[in-house]
């Protein structure tokens, strides 16, 4: 007697893919010049072809966006804006279905996943905004804040929708208008909100989005007609930006890579913890950047915690992306599953102990199966390095205060977890750690009234919440 | 006894034994119920879980107004709950109120139903407020009547109070009661223990005791068993074997009506449990509606529309 669960397959007819797509410039579909395929990753199916903007392209798209910020946006009251915003959200949350399984398709994460956290929250992020255009004067920032101009903005193929609101909801609620570049591979969903912006009737140009590559993202970066950059992406690239702007007056705000430690005291929730644990790290296939990849355990709890956690990985379902019971879906690209190998490999090289439940990975496609990494020390490279993938280094400590000391060895510092039932310690390590964002009992919990960002390497400034507005306002605290 | 070496009988030894379980996070333990609820059974894995489910019902009349016609009436349908399906396998179990179990264990020997047990609610069900004597009474008449399962309830305010040698002692000398005669389940009321930590600490308690079953409910208070109160006591029963290599079951009772609750309660004990707890052996639902909900999806499957309740039976 067993329980298999039948496949349960979302349906896809409800997304119309077209066979090419053309830029979102001035509140029309522009032919591209030159196009690149953009696939899916869990079949390899080529979706649709991509166009990659070159100079031209995103110089009209800049001047659409001072355009309409100088003629439009910026002199349009804060409460007609926030209609806007509220009539995006509304529209996000009619179209989620469209949009959850255009993400599936097209990113390879779970529809579960898309469907119960990328979506909801990207309407959660329009909604939020929406509430501030008309209050900012009351954010704290001075008396009259102003919106800088004309923002560009980078987002990651991660979590391609829900960046793509941390970017624009701020931008407009604040006055700004945009240009904003999806990362290649994962297009699509950008793609599918331009028509939303249509059909909340966005003014022209306030909102436009150009694909590309690396390429594009660099003449966005270096635009003279630009007024702040918006990143998030790799520690490496962000790197090169910050380098690119430094000589501009562009504002800019980053956000990079991370290397999260996830810790765990003796007086932890077990089952609790362990669920933390799978959330952390196995979520959207290890692909978050504030993803909990170094697991701290307390030497005298580490064996019972693993013993549970490989338990429970067992159950870890992995496939189809668009099966409905589908936990872990597929990697991204064949590049990122390159890296992630490369890296797992350096882990067998350097003596660490590599673990993964029994599972059949799809024949095509780019899998990888979720994999725990015993015996790591601080001195490994899958303790130091950015995986990006469903990858777990496992260390240990001896007391609470080496526990802070591991989690905070690391050039990265943008989000941490602490596992305790003792109230007072959870504040005590919360106020050690040098990480932006800290759970406590719980890992990977977002809101948009939260603010996002990193120390050290993980970048500048903050996304969400009041301090995510400051970051598209000139107050005070800016002149 | 010897409480699988894990107590040794005294409250100091139960004290310290409770006082190593790890506590119970609220948020984490709903989130993952929750999940878990999101699970999308299809076709022929909905086909399996309802025939198990079926086999799985403590088919339950607990009412002031139970006469002989109705429990009779139960009996019948437990015995063949759909009579012009004889494909339709028996329920788990009859259970009824203490005087109730000779009138059901007679009826159920007529009609061909040897092989379904009665279940007795004993120990001063549903509130559990009497004497020793009279709960030893009470679950001897029930045994002696003919029930080969006995429901008890804890003493709450007992447990509530931090007595928990008194529950630990009571469950003992009701499982003495029932020896080899007859299954015990130890019914914890959850909607009056409250907390998730006190879910988990009972269920520590009532398995060490001689729990051969841990239930949720009586039925008479809500909330019953919700999905994350039974997710604890799953995962109190994985402990559980893991240190004893004893399989204790688990029984949900109280607010579960629809296939579609009952498949959530089957998809939890699957992901948490295993498939080994997936039989009437070591997984119960206690209730009365469901089991024609059960039926009507069932006919659904093999018609492919919703009959009305007209076409299952309303006893």
């Amino acid at each position: 007697m067993s329980f298999e669960y039948a496949p349960a397959p979302e349906s896809r007819a409800v997304v119309s893919i077209k066979p090419k797509y053309g830029h979102f410039i001035g509140g029309k579909f522009v032919a591209g010049s030159k196009h690149f395929p953009t696939i899916n990753p869990a079949t390899e199916e080529v979706l649709s072809q991509i166009a990659l903007a070159g100079k031209a392209e995103v110089d009209a798209a800049v001047k659409a966006a001072r355009k309409a910020y100088t003629t439009t946006w910026s002199k349009m009251s804060g409460k007609e804006r926030g209609k806007y915003l509220y009539r995006i959200a509304r529209i996000m949350q009619e179209r989620a279905r469209e949009f959850a399984v255009l993400e599936t398709l097209d990113n390879g994460k779970p529809i579960r996943e898309s469907r119960d956290t990328d979506i909801p929250l990207a309407a959660a992020h329009f909604f939020y905004h929406a509430g501030w255009a008309d209050k900012l004067e009351y954010a704290g920032l001075g008396t009259s804040p102003k919106p800088l101009g004309v923002a560009g903005q980078i987002i990651p193929w991660n979590f391609p929708l829900l960046m793509l609101a941390w970017k624009v909801a701020p931008a407009l609620a604040a006055g700004n208008t945009v240009v904003l570049k999806p990362a290649e591979s994962t297009s699509l969903t950008a793609l599918l909100f331009a028509e939303v912006c249509q059909q909340a009737e966005l003014p022209a140009g306030v909102v436009n989005i150009v694909t590309g590559d690396g390429s594009t993202g660099a003449l966005i970066v270096n635009h003279p007609g630009i007024d702040k950059i918006a990143f998030t992406g790799s520690t490496e690239v962000g790197k090169l930006i910050a380098r690119a702007v430094a000589p501009t007056k562009k504002s800019v705000t980053l956000e990079l890579g991370g290397k999260a430690a996830n810790i765990v005291f003796d007086d932890a929730p077990i089952d609790e913890t362990v669920e933390g644990i799978v959330n952390g790290i196995f979520f959207n296939q290890g692909h978050v950047c504030c993803a909990g990849s170094r697991l701290l355990l307390q030497e005298n709890v580490a064996e019972e915690v693993l013993h549970k956690l490989k338990n429970r990985m067992e159950k870890i379902r992995v496939g189809d992306p668009m099966d409905k019971n589908t936990d872990v879906g597929a990697i991204n690209s064949k590049e990122q599953l390159a890296k992630i190998t490369e890296l797992a490999a350096a882990g067998d090289a350097e003596g660490a102990e590599r673990w993964s439940p029994a599972c059949n990975l799809p024949g095509k496609g780019f899998w990888f199966a979720p994999t725990i990494f015993t015996g790591v020390t601080q001195a490994h490279r899958i303790a130091r390095e950015e995986i990006f993938g469903p990858v777990l280094s496992v260390l240990t400590f001896r007391t609470p205060q080496e526990a802070i000391e591991k989690a905070n060895n690391t050039p990265f510092g943008l989000s941490a977890g602490i596992w305790s039932e003792k109230g007072s310690r959870t504040l005590w390590a919360s106020q050690q750690l040098r990480a932006g964002v800290i759970w406590a009992n719980t890992f990977n919990k977002f809101d948009p009234t939260s603010p996002f960002g990193g120390y050290k390497e993980s970048g500048w400034g903050r996304e969400g919440g009041r301090h995510g507005l400051s970051a598209y306002l000139k107050g005070v605290s800016h002149e | 006894m010897s409480f699988y070496g894990l107590v040794d009988g005294t409250e100091a030894s139960l004290k310290s034994y409770l006082n190593n379980l790890s506590g119970v996070d609220q948020v984490g333990a709903e989130a993952r119920a929750a999940m878990l609820a999101t699970r999308s059974i299809k076709t022929t894995s909905k086909r399996w879980a309802i025939e198990t489910a079926i086999t799985m019902v403590d088919l339950t009349t607990l009412e002031g107004a139970d006469t002989p016609g109705k429990v009779k009436a139960l009996c019948t349908k437990a015995v063949r709950p759909d009579p012009t399906d004889s494909s339709v396998p028996s329920v788990g179990a009859v259970c009824v109120y203490n005087d109730m179990v000779s009138v059901a264990r007679t009826h159920l020997d007529l009609i061909g139903g040897q092989h379904v047990p009665v279940a007795a609610v004993s120990t001063a069900f549903p509130s559990g407020r009497a004497s020793m004597p009279v709960k030893i009474q009470d679950t001897q008449d029930a045994i002696d009547a003919g029930a080969a399962e006995i429901d008890m309830v804890i003493d709450r305010g007992a447990f509530l109070a931090g007595r928990y040698i008194d529950v630990f002692n009571e469950i003992v000398q009701i499982k003495e009661v029932c020896a080899d005669k007859a299954h015990l389940k130890v019914i914890f009321e959850t909607g009056e223990l409250v907390t998730y930590d006190n879910v988990r600490k009972a269920s520590f308690l009532a398995m060490a005791a001689g729990a051969d079953f841990i239930k949720t409910s009586t039925g008479k208070v809500a909330p019953a068993a919700t999905p994350p109160v039974v997710l604890v006591m799953l995962e109190a029963v994985r402990d559980f074997y893991e240190m004893t290599n004893t399989r204790i079951g688990v029984k949900p009772a109280g607010g579960i009506r629809t296939t579609k609750d009952a498949i959530k309660q089957l998809v939890l004990v699957n992901e948490t449990v295993g498939p080994d707890w997936l039989n009437p052996k070591l997984f119960r639902i206690g209730a009365s509606a469901l089991l024609n909900d059960l039926l009507m999806q069932r006919m659904k499957l093999d018609e492919g529309y919703y009959s009305s309740p007209q076409y299952v039976t309303m006893d």
